[in-house]
């Protein structure tokens, strides 16, 4: 990815889909949240959701593995160019995470990631804050997951 | 029947949950299929960043908190879910051989305008070391059915 220099707000990333399925949903939900209308039909359909859906980690972090993905490969086109690969993160953190519908067995949610602000560290010098806008749509074009998350980017210029 | 209720969310109110050992094999599993970065996976390039050596993906702690407090409260609650989390902050690296606890505070509790069902309560939580350093915080509100449904309360 690019150094905290060369990221400008407005800049968009389509970093991919992910396709939730009954078993991905069950079987993350086994692991983290196995609230009953993430891990059985049954009881979902008689849940105020009304059908089996994913819990709201696992759409966010279905994002993470998309995201991480996305910068491999321009990371590795940025070196095949010979060009240096600056290091991203850690995050600090999110906000404004919204589950703005749920996600249910075959739905297929794009995520969309955005520059919203771009700031230097006070106290590291070597590094700037990158905020992200990430949206996830299904398939109807519906938005079911938004949030803001913030990392560290290093800095081409250290001083 | 859960036992637990919108009602029996009462402001103030302060529960620790755990430890729970969090060991280098289920780190590096979390990080391979979910956040598979270097810092997450490999001590050695984790060393070189930021995170001074093999750290937890903050979105496996978030998991982590989500499944001690399923474990701890949730499960034997009439959760309807949340609507979203309004803030977490990644404070310190979470590494391996840590045993975390969870903090949770009851900040505020409020019925429902539009569900009289149901009623919103909102938590902050910490997630801590043995020594009682804060790695993490979370703030966010969750959704409960309501003991006696507000039309009749």
């Amino acid at each position: 990815m690019k150094f905290f220099e060369d990221i400008q707000v407005g800049d968009v990333f389509d970093v991919g889909s992910h396709t939730f399925t009954a078993e991905n949903i069950k079987a993350f939900a086994t692991r983290f949240d196995p609230q009953r209308f993430h891990v059985d039909e049954a009881e979902a359909a008689s849940s105020y959701f009304g059908a089996l859906c994913a819990s709201g980690w696992h759409t966010a972090v279905a994002w993470m593995r998309l995201m991480v993905d996305h910068r491999r490969g321009l990371e590795e086109a940025a070196r095949s160019r010979g060009e240096p690969v600056a290091s991203i993160g850690p995050a600090l953190g999110f906000r404004g995470l919204k589950w703005l519908k749920p996600v249910y067995v075959s739905d297929t949610i794009a995520y969309k990631t955005e520059v919203v602000e771009t700031r230097r560290s006070k106290s590291r010098p070597y590094v700037g804050l990158v905020s992200l806008r990430t949206t996830g749509v299904n398939q109807n074009g519906e938005a079911v997951v938004t949030f803001v998350s913030t990392t560290f980017v290093e800095r081409r210029e250290k001083a | 029947m859960p036992k637990l209720h919108w009602e029996d969310f009462q402001p103030g109110a302060v529960a620790t949950y755990g430890p729970r050992l969090v060991t280098r094999e289920e780190i590096v599993a979390f990080a391979a299929e979910f956040d598979p970065q270097p810092m997450h996976l490999d001590e050695a390039a984790a060393s070189v960043t930021m995170l001074g050596g093999l750290g937890a993906s903050g979105w496996h702690i978030c998991c982590l908190l989500m499944r001690m407090i399923a474990d701890g409260f949730v499960l034997d609650s009439s959760s309807m879910g949340a609507p979203g989390i309004d803030e977490v902050r990644w404070l310190k690296p979470l590494r391996p051989g840590t045993n975390i606890r969870i903090r949770t505070t009851v900040l505020e509790s409020r019925p429902s305008g539009s569900r009289p069902e149901m009623g919103l309560v909102k938590f902050s939580y910490e997630v801590l070391d043995e020594a009682g350093n804060c790695l993490a915080t979370m703030a966010s509100t969750s959704m409960f059915g309501r003991r006696q449904s507000g039309a009749r309360a």
